[in-house]
């Protein structure tokens, strides 16, 4: 055992006051960031202080991961160029296809007058790791604030939506998930254009369409696709095909659950889409919109008066 | 009891020793393993190591600026493990003299009380913020913790172990 003399007078305040105000000072930080988003500020600097140690444990990932490229096999390398050389043909076809097609949209779309799409920037990221919270479903991407990556922007892969960028750092940046509990996104039914809005499943790796009316016209095997009308996702992005719905007479509404269809827990790159530059702001509170208001109330007033 | 083992005389420790290690198990921490739930908290089990032996080095501060660390670190919500760290320290520092009074796994099960106490704070927050519940192996992480104990008692402890130059503890 360490012996040394014990401090006799100088002591501090008790132990149970010194953990009666980290506690509270806990808590304030936790009110202040789960219900009002104030420390922001400070959970960046934070992040920048830990982000070397993060570099760190990933180094012997990177090792690794170098090593098994070293010793890749010609044969293995030669079979994946092949089968990419194929997928480029096709994709190629589709983009000259699409090609022709958004310019014949596109002056449809000046000859009818209406506001040209913006183009969307899109950065190509890789997933670092998934996130170390098991009460959320988020992974982390190796590109953050510095490389222009917004909070907000949507995340796809090949096949489809992954999730929606929640938190940029200064060089890594947070994606939550789609079948994160706290994400929805609003999507419509390629088949009818039925709208809908899709929930995270939480640990059932599911969507869950809410608030679909019992008698909605969704079956197994739809196509759901972002219907583009909140501003954040483009349009027409697949997002999951429905594999069952339930509908029961004693409940309003139809129990209707999806599964994603892009490689949300399991894919490897991704493609960030920032968020559109020309949208529109949010609509401001009713009470703040009354005074200001006044002035450029031109607008034809339909409340039924 | 253990009272009547003898032990090692150790050095008094330094400073550096304390922060390498805790910079050591924030790197065993942000290492991308495959399943989080079943993860030991490094940081968690250093910080528990640190105040059940050096109750006036490390105290509350200490482990709540790791907590805050660890928070942005995992990109969880700000204060979830600063609060859950504050209560382990505490009563790591309040059980201090208690635990070291057992043999190495009579002080691990008191450990393991500390770790599952600690995520059951941080499981609090989290439900309490609106989180789902995760499932019972969330405390599977502390119990496998636990069984580090003794080998964090004895890394730990090596550099205290080790004589400073040979001339000092001569006997003549």
């Amino acid at each position: 055992m360490e012996h040394t003399p014990p401090p006799f007078f100088v002591r501090g305040p008790a132990p149970l006051v010194r953990l009666a105000f980290f506690a509270s000072l806990s808590l304030a930080l936790l009110v202040l960031d789960a219900r009002f988003g104030y420390a922001e500020g400070l959970r960046s600097v934070l992040a920048l202080a830990a982000y070397p140690i993060q570099q760190a444990a990933r180094l012997p990932v990177v090792i690794v991961e170098g090593a098994a490229g070293f010793f890749a096999t010609q044969s293995r390398l030669r079979e994946e160029n092949e089968a990419l050389r194929a997928r480029l043909l096709v994709a190629t076809l589709d983009a000259q296809r699409y090609e022709s097609a958004h310019a014949e949209a596109s002056s449809l779309r000046r000859l009818i007058g209406a506001t040209e799409r913006l183009e969307r920037k899109s950065i190509p990221v890789e997933v670092l790791y998934a996130g170390r919270d098991p009460y959320a479903r988020k992974v982390i991407v190796d590109r953050g604030a510095q490389h222009g990556l917004r909070p907000g922007s949507a995340v796809v892969d090949d096949a489809g939506v992954i999730g929606q960028l929640t938190r940029a750092h200064a060089f890594v940046s947070e994606v939550t998930l789609l079948t994160d509990k706290g994400l929805a996104i609003p999507v419509q039914v390629l088949r009818n254009g039925l709208r809908a809005i899709a929930f995270g499943g939480g640990s059932s790796g599911l969507l869950e369409l809410r608030y679909m009316a019992a008698t909605a016209d969704v079956e197994n095997g739809d196509v759901l696709v972002t219907s583009g009308i909140d501003g954040t996702y483009p349009a027409g992005l697949p997002v999951a095909s429905v594999v069952r719905v339930e509908r029961d007479a004693s409940y309003t509404f139809a129990r209707v659950l999806a599964q994603p269809l892009a490689g949300v827990e399991r894919g490897r790159y991704a493609l960030v889409l920032s968020a559109g530059a020309g949208q529109a702001e949010y609509p401001k509170d009713p009470e703040e919109r009354k005074g200001p208001k006044s002035r450029r109330a031109k607008k034809p007033v339909a409340d039924g008066r | 009891m253990a009272a009547d083992r003898s032990r090692h005389l150790l050095l008094p420790v330094r400073t550096g020793t304390i922060v390498a290690s805790f910079v050591g198990a924030l790197l065993l921490d942000f290492l991308p393993w495959p399943d989080v739930a079943l993860t030991p908290d490094f940081v968690a089990l250093t910080l528990a190591f640190w105040c059940v032996h050096q109750p006036r080095r490390i105290g509350l501060g200490t482990a709540w600026v790791l907590g805050l660390l660890v928070d942005a670190g995992n990109g969880v919500l700000l204060g979830q493990h600063a609060l859950a760290y504050s209560a382990l320290a505490f009563a790591g520092i309040a059980l201090s003299r208690r635990i070291l009074w057992f043999d190495l796994w009579g002080q691990a099960l008191h450990v393991l009380l500390l770790l599952e106490g600690a995520q059951a704070v941080a499981l609090g927050v989290r439900l309490a913020a609106g989180a789902e519940f995760p499932g019972w192996s969330l405390f599977a992480g502390p119990a496998l913790a636990t069984l580090l104990w003794p080998a964090v008692v004895w890394l730990l402890q090596l550099p205290q172990r080790r004589p400073r130059s040979l001339d000092e503890t001569r006997p003549l």
